[in-house]
């Protein structure tokens, strides 16, 4: 019985051995043991590669650069299969033996897209790349290479609030964008746009970046007849109402960009009244005179704008004293923030030009600024009432304890 | 006699051959207090009773506007502050009032304690003081979530969470209190029920209890004196004069905090917000949710706050306890223990309380 017992032991104890002996083999990779004891540029990508997404995945080196990594000998580790280093135009080439192929991809993620080749060659960036530019850019160029992140990771290069700066990491370098006659003040105009205030203070990924106007994979910049298309994504009741506008014929005839002539592209600024006649970036005068029926109909909306602007502000700052001295305002806010939306309204309603319909927001929002002013008035004449009564309460609590105090003092004295 | 008068006299002779009202204003015209140098301490309980009052008849009137569920409970909140004539007034004096009664509460349990006040035969009298300071605590901490606005909403999570940390009883006890395992409309209707319905029972039972006892045994005299060295001052109307102007004083204090710091209403709680930073919950609760913050992960292989809040609970019972063990007390005996015992709570609350208004986002 005792050595049925010892023979157990040992076969269990040689199969526990024999298991992690070739899970240890299987898990072996010279590539990575070699690298990470070396330094610099040759110990990076091993240092890094844990974080890759492909590593995640179970992929190792060999899986791209060949090779045989359960060997320990170097030259038997790079046998017959070992490709080394990819020169900048076999990369392309070589992501997409894997990425172009839905059969394998499907293996690891079921609806991941498997154009991005096939875009990337339509791409200003994939045109130049089969023309043989090696300055063209190529996937690692924006993805990175050995610690690739998923898309959606903010630590991704291509994460939104970091896509502006892989871009302009080509996009903004002169001497690299001068053989194209390209600009690079893309990324500091952006910087100052609504667009990456959205992004970047108020945290709104949906906010647009670099790839939702120009596209990613197939980045091209947006034509004159495109451009109003790539904005109407987002802004399809401003794109409405500018299509059937006088403005649409004209600009058309005259091969004018819808949106970008008045807004800008990647500098594109909080819109205000000032853009319209006689204000501070007069837009009108681009196109019409100054003495022109349609330049003083602008001229005079601008006006109402300006007015509506400034009550709205001023009626905001009323109320904010005066909730800060404890009246409730919550109705007041509410009126205030549907002549808000009133004004806000009659702004957009400048895409269409139809000045009667802007006219009967404008009052809209102005009957709603005379309520909040009542209500305004109100509150505050609340905060005189309470003051008033606070006082002659005060003054007869005070003087009726007074008279109490007195009592006490006489009794004490009598006594 | 006029015919006036006559009648008057009639109406009087009604009331008293039935309710013999004349035996209680003869007992009120006999009853005396203690007059010493350390009298003023005495007001103390006379002022929690008239914030009581003020709590009572302020909650009444809110209860006619106010709606306990989680889609009307803020709404309602800002009709009465913005659309009930004197709505402001009637909850800003509610929720001033609360907090100055906790305090006054505060201040009436540590002069009764360091004056020794619990002596015998007034044992009872400071259990059921005790057990009014848990009420008023308990009143304060269900009071805080009936707005139902954001700050109020995850200090109550804070609360309750501090609640499900108690050892053994702890996850059952939370669970009842929220009526489910989050802050919830169940939780809305049960903080209404235990501030409108089973505290006020409670208090009035145990607040019925300490008045009782206080016309009984009297008003105690601090330890040293000697009853027939102390002057004595009839109840009515000297005391009751002092006292009253204590309670002007205080009533116009309320009124110009409730102008000019009006109780806030607060944007509405959302349950699906994150927690905003620096939550705390009331005042009166921050000296122990400051203990459990800066107590250590692990004490002797035990979970740091629980065992803190073990501690707690140990230390609020032998608090309540303390007429049973101060055996010097008892005989009327000076102990230095006792007061260094009442010194060092006092500096502990008040030093905890500084620390979390003062470095809110210190940690451990």
């Amino acid at each position: 019985m005792k050595e049925l017992f010892k023979k157990i032991i040992f076969l269990l104890s040689l199969s526990i051995f024999m298991a992690n002996f070739l899970h240890s083999q299987s898990a072996r990779n010279s590539c990575l043991s070699c690298h990470l004891e070396l330094e610099g540029s040759l110990a990076a990508p091993a240092q890094s590669f844990s974080r890759d997404i492909h590593a995640q995945f179970g992929l190792s080196c060999a899986s791209c650069h060949g090779g045989n990594p359960l060997k320990e000998e170097i030259e038997e580790a790079k046998d017959r299969s070992f490709k080394g280093r990819f020169s900048r135009q076999a990369i392309p080439e070589l992501c997409a033996s894997c990425h172009a192929d839905a059969n394998y991809m499907r293996n690891y993620n079921p609806s991941i897209r498997v154009d991005q080749f096939e875009l990337y060659l339509t791409s200003r960036h994939g045109q130049a790349y089969k023309k043989g530019d090696l300055k063209a850019a190529i996937c690692t160029d924006c993805h990175g290479v050995h610690q690739i992140q998923r898309a959606n990771m903010p630590q991704s290069s291509i994460f939104p609030w970091n896509l502006a700066a892989t871009c302009s990491r080509c996009h903004s370098d002169p001497d690299l964008m001068k053989p194209y006659g390209l600009a690079t003040s893309q990324e500091e105009d952006y910087r100052v746009s609504v667009h990456a205030q959205a992004l970047y203070e108020k945290k709104d990924l949906s906010a647009p970046t670099c790839n939702d106007c120009h596209g990613n994979h197939g980045a091209l910049p947006p034509g004159v007849s495109s451009i109003a298309n790539v904005c109407r994504q987002c802004h399809p009741s401003q794109a409405e109402l500018f299509t059937l506008s006088p403005h649409k014929k004209a600009f058309d005839e005259a091969r004018i960009s819808e949106c970008e002539i008045c807004h800008g592209n990647h500098r594109i600024t909080s819109p205000s009244a000032e853009m319209l006649a006689g204000g501070k970036q007069d837009l009108c005068l681009q196109c019409h005179a100054s003495d022109s029926t349609p330049y003083q109909k602008a001229f005079k909306l601008r006006e109402k704008f300006n007015s509506l602007q400034s009550h709205i502000e001023s009626l905001s700052s009323r109320l904010n004293q005066v909730a800060k001295k404890g009246v409730e305002t919550s109705e007041a806010r509410y009126e205030l923030q549907q002549a808000h939306s009133f004004f806000l309204e009659a702004r957009n309603l400048i895409h269409g030009l139809s000045f009667s319909e802007i006219e009967e927001k404008i009052k809209a929002s102005g009957d709603k600024l005379n309520l909040v002013d009542n209500l305004v008035l109100a509150a505050e004449k609340e905060i005189r009432y309470r003051k008033t009564g606070l006082v002659i309460a005060t003054t007869f609590l005070f003087l009726l304890a007074l008279a109490l105090l007195l009592k006490v003092r006489e009794r004490r004295n009598r006594v | 006699m006029t015919s006036g008068e006559k009648g008057k006299n009639k109406f009087l002779v009604y009331f008293e051959d039935r309710f013999k009202w004349s035996k209680i204003a003869e007992l009120a015209r006999k009853k005396t207090v203690p007059r010493h140098s350390l009298s003023y301490w005495q007001y103390f309980g006379g002022l929690c009773l008239f914030l009581f009052i003020i709590q009572v008849i302020t909650g009444g009137l809110l209860l006619l506007h106010y709606v306990p569920s989680i889609d009307r409970a803020h709404e309602s909140i800002q009709f009465i502050m913005g659309q009930v004539r004197f709505g402001w007034l009637i909850r800003s004096v509610h929720s001033w009032s609360a907090n100055i009664l906790i305090g006054a509460i505060f201040v009436h349990m540590f002069s009764t304690f360091l004056l020794r006040a619990y002596r015998p035969p007034r044992e009872i009298t400071w259990v059921t003081g005790s057990f009014l300071l848990f009420i008023f605590l308990a009143f304060g901490f269900s009071g805080y979530l009936l707005p139902w606005n954001e700050l109020s909403f995850f200090a109550t999570r804070v609360g309750t969470d501090l609640l499900g940390q108690i050892p053994l009883i702890g996850g059952s006890l939370k669970t009842f209190v929220l009526g489910g395992r989050e802050i919830s409309g169940a939780t809305l209707s049960r903080f209404y029920w235990f501030h409108v319905a089973l505290l006020p029972l409670a208090a009035l039972f145990f607040l019925g209890i300490h008045l009782y006892l206080i016309q009984i045994h009297g008003i105690s005299l601090p330890l040293g004196l000697k009853q027939e060295r102390v002057k004595e001052v009839p109840f009515f109307p000297d005391f009751f004069l002092s006292e009253s102007v204590l309670w002007l004083t205080v009533l116009a204090i309320i009124g110009l905090l409730c102008v000019f710091f009006p109780w806030e209403t607060g944007e509405k709680a959302d349950p699906f917000s994150p927690t905003p930073a620096g939550i705390r919950p009331e005042w009166y609760f921050t000296f122990l949710f400051t203990t459990l913050k800066l107590v250590p992960g692990h004490i002797l292989g035990i979970e740091g706050e629980k065992l803190a809040l073990l501690f707690i609970l140990v230390a609020c019972l032998f608090w309540t306890l303390v007429p049973y063990w101060d055996k010097k007390g008892q005989k009327g005996q000076k102990s230095p223990l006792i007061t260094v015992i009442g010194l060092a709570v006092i500096i502990y609350i008040l030093v905890f309380t500084l620390i979390t208004y003062l470095y809110p986002g210190y940690k451990k």
